[in-house]
This record gives C-alpha cells, structure tokens and sequence, in this order.
C-alpha cells in the first residue's frame, strides 16, 4: 500500500473573470495511493471539483492551473491535449455527478463503450464490444447483451451511472475520480453504486477520489478526507479519525450539521453552521472561516493559518491547533 | 415510419386548401384581368373571352370550378402563354429553379457550417469576430440589394462573370447563386455557431475529452452530430426562403424558371399560372418539410416517429 498513484503538490486554479481573477484552488498538496479511497468534501465552490478537473486537463478555457500533479511519477500539469489524451480514460478516468446528461444522447451505449477500447488498446471493433459487454456485466447491468445497442435515454439513472462507471473502468485506470456519483440518484441505487466503488477498490486496487458533499458516502467508502474551505484544504486526515475527533472547527460544523443514526441527537435540532460561504472574490485577509467560526481568535482575522500537523499525523489549518500543542 | 409520413400527407391537405383559397381570392381581388394589357378589344370579343375562361361566373362558381380541376391535376392553361398549359410552364421552369435552389441550399449548408464551426472552435477570436460581421452583413442586406451588387462588382467593374443569362456555361450560374444563398449561409453560420458553443460546454463533450479522445473524433463523433439538429430543423423554412429568394433572383438574372413565371404571371394577372405556382410551392415546402422531419428522425433517437 505504499505506491504512490497520484502526488499533488501546490496545486493552484485560477479563473479570470470579467471581475478579476478568482482563485479557485489553492496550494493543494496531497497524495493517494493505490487501493485508497480519498473523499474529498466541502461546501459549492469550495473548489473541489475544480481541483480535479484541473488534474483531468478539462478546466473550463479561462482557468488556469499552476503547481504540479504526478500520476504515477509523470507530471500531468503543463501536457499538451495530445499527450493527455494518452492518459485520460487510459491510466485516469473521471465519472460525473449528472449521469443524465454525461452520455452521448444521440450515440449508442455500445458504441460510446467500444470506442475507449479502440482508441485506448487499439481492439478491433469486435473484441472491443466483447469486452464493453463484459464491463456491463461487472458492474451489474442485468441484460447487458440486450440493452448494449440501446440510445442512453431508454436506460434509468442508475444504469447511465452504471454505464459511466463502466466506461471509466474499461482500461482499468489507476486513478478513477467520482464527481458527486450519487448525488442525482435516488437512496437505493446510491447505496448500490457505492457498492461497486468498493468491490473496484478491493478487487482493482484503484485508487478513488470521491468527492461529494455526502459525509455519508465518505464514511461507507473513503479512508482519508480533505475537508475544503474556499480554495483550501482545512483538514486533512483519515476518515475515522474526523469522525469521531473532527479537528478544524469547520469540520466540526460539517459532522454536526449531518443527522446521525447512532447519536441521540433526534430531539435537538440539527446544528447549522451560521453565515454564507465566502465569495471567492472577496476572501477575508486571514483564515476564511473566520467570520462563521465560533472560536474565533483575532490573529485569525489578519493572518490565515497554515496546515499544522496534529500530534496523529493529520493536518489540521487551525491557529487552535498550535495553542494546543 | 410510412404511418408517420402517411399521417403528415393527409396533414397537408388542408394546408393546401387553405393556401389555394388564400391565392385565389387574393389574385382575384387585385385590379385588373389577364387581358386588359394588351391593346384595346373590342367589348363583344372581351365578354367572348370572359366567356370561354369562366370570367363572368360568378367568383365562387369560379372557385370551385377551379378547385375542381386543380384535384382532378388540370391546372389550366396559362392566360399569357396561350399555347401552354401550366403544368408545362412549370415542368420547363422546375429543372432550372431546382438546380438553382438545391446548389444555394448546398452551398449554404456547408459553407455555413463550416464558417459556424470555425467561429465557435475560436470563440471571441478575431476569426469569430469577423465571421458573425459578415454574418450579420449577409442576414440584413437583402437579395434584391445584394444581386444588383454583385453583377455592378463582378459583372460590370471586373468582368469575370456574366450578368445574367442561364444554361450557357457553368459561369453564369455563379452569381445567382452566391446571391441566393448568402442569407442562408449568414443564417446558417450564426446558427451552427450558437449551438456548437452550446454542445462544447455540455456534459457529454466533457465526458468525451475525459474518455481520451482527440479533438478530432471528439468533434466529428459527438459534437457535431448534436449542433447539426437546429440546423436540420431550420432547412425547412430555410427552402422556404431559398423558394421567395428565387423568385427576386431569377427575375434580376433573367433566368428561366418557375420564380420568373410568377412574377410575370402576377403582373399579367395570369390567374392559372399564379394559382398553379402556389399550388406548387406550397407542395414543395410541405415535402421538404416533411424530409427534414425524417432527417431529424434519424439524427435524434429519441424523436419516434408513428
């Protein structure tokens, strides 16, 4: 468990807007390695997506990435389409959150799979569609002989998910990202496709990246979590320790504003986390959080703290862990 | 499928009535008759030709006198062309527009398309600028500006090509047809271009670049396909358009088809001749429509047709 799949260091998006540049994404710096599962979790535009989509080369055309992002030892930021082209889908793959509107709704199923094949491990159109068929079945498309050369919209979303799944994995990347999988489906099929994801780790030893804003989709499937605030990660850390010792107060916000099934917290009100998240434009001058945290400080108004290690080896952007130790 | 284009023949037939109703009494109510041009006739011989083309019925015994004729496919002999029925008139005028307006609508297809593309793969580029101008320019000038200018540039300053005229060379069909078409191709243009910024922003292009592909395949295999259905929707009105164009273009060209004949069967109140023209038009449009349906049919899988 020690090969290193993915390695992020410094990681920056910057759109320009007609208002000035947003920074999106800022100094990332983690790693994943094979047979991790990463969740990665934070509120709408805390960038987390952006993040990925840097690393994918599908940045909308007026961001820009800075830093560097390895994929097994190769430098991805910086490539030309070609030479990306070379690794998407082949040794990375990304699934989205809208299985709706993900597929081709004017190509066949079959013909979106095979093309992957042909393209990627150059099969001739027959073994490609065997293969494509094969893929179906392993992520549990009943009939998947029957419904290869139908059109996505006679499939339910959950079998586009299925389908997406299916195409991400068909040259078995070292690195699958989930963009918000789950979201636009309902529980049961959910808990379903969550359920592959974690036969893919065991079986593959892909590395996943699962980012969503579901703590329980990361707490059925993921083993490390970057908490995102604003551009950056506020913690950083194994998913059962924030889970019971959340360390950044904004963490702590995140797990108490999620109904829980084994705390009785059924008579109290769920917790919120009071104000709006920051506009990216007009980020305060220190920490983010600041104007929503409860304990908040006064330095941490003007300088904003930098990731400290906690005494478990997880990272924590908090001036509070400093004072503690 | 043969339910669907059976259902949209019947569909046309009331259509079609309207029309003619519309054209009839429309060419009727315009002053004069088919013969008052020519030179003074004496009354006995006037009433005798009213007589013999039923112009003294009253006009709705002529209505359906007409309408009568028109289903049995008798459209009639021209007022004016005495020696030819319409059906000929038009039978010898029809290659001709075809030809004319099927190239301008090909012309306009691809050029357009093609220009619509560019624009959007280079969106806010200078390219994109100039593109949407000229775009612009093409959609507000309108033909009967637009052919005079081109025989004054083309014919008259640079003599390159001839100023009118048909069916002697390949030459003199080139400026009728750039005339006719360049509104199409503006139209076009802007058209393609908006809905292929439209599908390079959607989700499956983005799944289609994660997947790998180059750009190319990219565009060829998903892109295309989706920003090609407004325009296949739009070819409908757009032979429409190419059909009222030609009538301008053929009478500036003096070209001989079924455009000129309308013309001049409305100025000589050559009411058979106007009728059998309409009539034939309105066929022709529905038809073409009829196809893009189809087309469309087969682009999109989840139009089904039945």
């Amino acid at each position: 468990m020690s090969d290193i799949i993915l390695e992020v260091k410094d990681l920056s998006v910057t759109f320009s807007t007609p208002e000035g540049p947003v920074n999106a994404v800022n100094n990332m710096n983690f790693t994943i390695k094979a047979g991790e599962a990463l969740g990665v979790v934070g509120e709408s535009g805390s960038g987390k997506s952006q993040t990925f989509l840097a690393i994918m080369g599908l940045l909308a055309s007026n961001g820009t990435t800075t830093g560097s992002a390895k994929l097994l030892g190769r430098e991805l930021i910086g490539l030309s389409a070609d030479e990306l082209n070379k690794i998407r889908g082949q040794s990375m793959s990304m699934i989205f959150q809208d299985p709706m509107t993900s597929l081709n709704p004017y190509l066949k199923v079959s013909k979106q799979l095979t093309e992957v094949l042909v393209l990627h491990k150059g099969m001739g159109e027959q073994a490609a569609r065997a293969e494509a068929l094969n893929m179906l079945d392993k992520v549990g498309i009943p009939e998947a002989e029957k419904r290869f050369d139908m059109y996505p919209h006679e499939f339910s979303g959950g079998m586009r998910q299925r389908v997406m799944i299916a195409m991400a994995l068909l040259c078995e990347p070292a690195l699958l990202i989930a963009d918000e999988p789950t979201t636009a489906l309902d529980v049961t099929i959910q808990a379903q496709i969550l359920d592959l994801m974690r036969k893919l780790k065991s079986e593959f030893n892909t590395a996943i990246v699962m980012i969503t804003h579901d703590l329980g989709v990361v707490a059925g499937l993921c083993d490390t979590l970057n908490v995102m605030y604003a551009g950056r990660i506020v913690e950083r850390s194994s998913v059962d320790e924030v889970f019971s010792a959340p360390r950044h107060p904004y963490s702590q916000g995140l797990l108490a504003s999620t109904p829980r099934l084994d705390e009785k917290t059924h008579d109290n009100e769920l917790v919120t986390i009071p104000g709006q998240p920051p506009n990216l434009q007009r980020l305060p001058q220190g920490c983010a959080f600041a104007p929503r945290c409860i304990h908040v400080q006064d330095r941490c108004l003007c300088d904003r703290p930098p990731l400290f290690e906690t005494p478990s080896g997880s990272h924590n952007a908090c001036y509070r862990e400093e004072d503690a130790a | 499928m043969l339910l669907f284009i059976l259902k949209r023949l019947a569909g046309a037939i009331p259509t079609l009535l309207i029309i003619v109703t519309l054209a009839f009494f429309l060419i009727r109510s315009a002053p004069g008759g088919p013969f008052d041009k020519e030179r003074t006739i004496p009354p006995e011989v006037a009433a005798n030709l009213n007589a013999v083309y039923h112009l003294d019925d009253p006009l709705w015994e002529q209505y359906l006198y007409y309408l009568g004729s028109a289903i049995q496919g008798d459209f009639g002999p021209s007022f004016q062309y005495r020696d030819f029925s319409v059906t000929e008139l038009i039978a010898s005028g029809f290659p001709v527009s075809l030809t004319l307006g099927l190239t301008a609508i090909f012309l306009a297809i691809t050029v357009g398309v093609s220009l619509g593309a560019v624009a959007a793969l280079k969106q806010n580029s200078f390219i994109d600028y100039a593109v949407m101008a000229t775009a612009m320019t093409g959609i507000t000038i309108p033909n009967f500006v637009m052919a005079p200018l081109l025989t004054l540039v083309f014919g008259v300053y640079l003599h390159v090509l001839p100023v009118g005229g048909w069916g002697d060379g390949m030459s003199q069909a080139v400026l009728p047809i750039i005339a006719l078409a360049l509104p199409q191709i503006a139209y076009i243009a802007r058209l393609t271009r908006g809905s292929m910024i439209e599908v390079l922003r959607s989700n499956f292009v983005r799944t289609a670049r994660a997947k790998g592909l180059p750009e190319r395949v990219m565009l060829s295999r998903h892109a295309m396909k989706a920003a090609m259905l407004p325009v296949v929707s739009y070819l409908g009105p757009a032979s429409a358009a190419v059909i009222t164009g030609s009538v301008v273009i053929e009478q500036i060209f003096g070209i001989p088809g079924i455009g000129r004949y309308f013309v001049q069967g409305a100025l000589n109140r050559d009411y058979t001749l106007v009728m059998g023209v309409v009539i034939f038009y309105g066929s022709l449009i529905i038809s073409f429509n009829l196809i893009v349906d189809i087309i469309y049919g087969f682009l999109d899988p989840k139009v089904r047709m039945g």
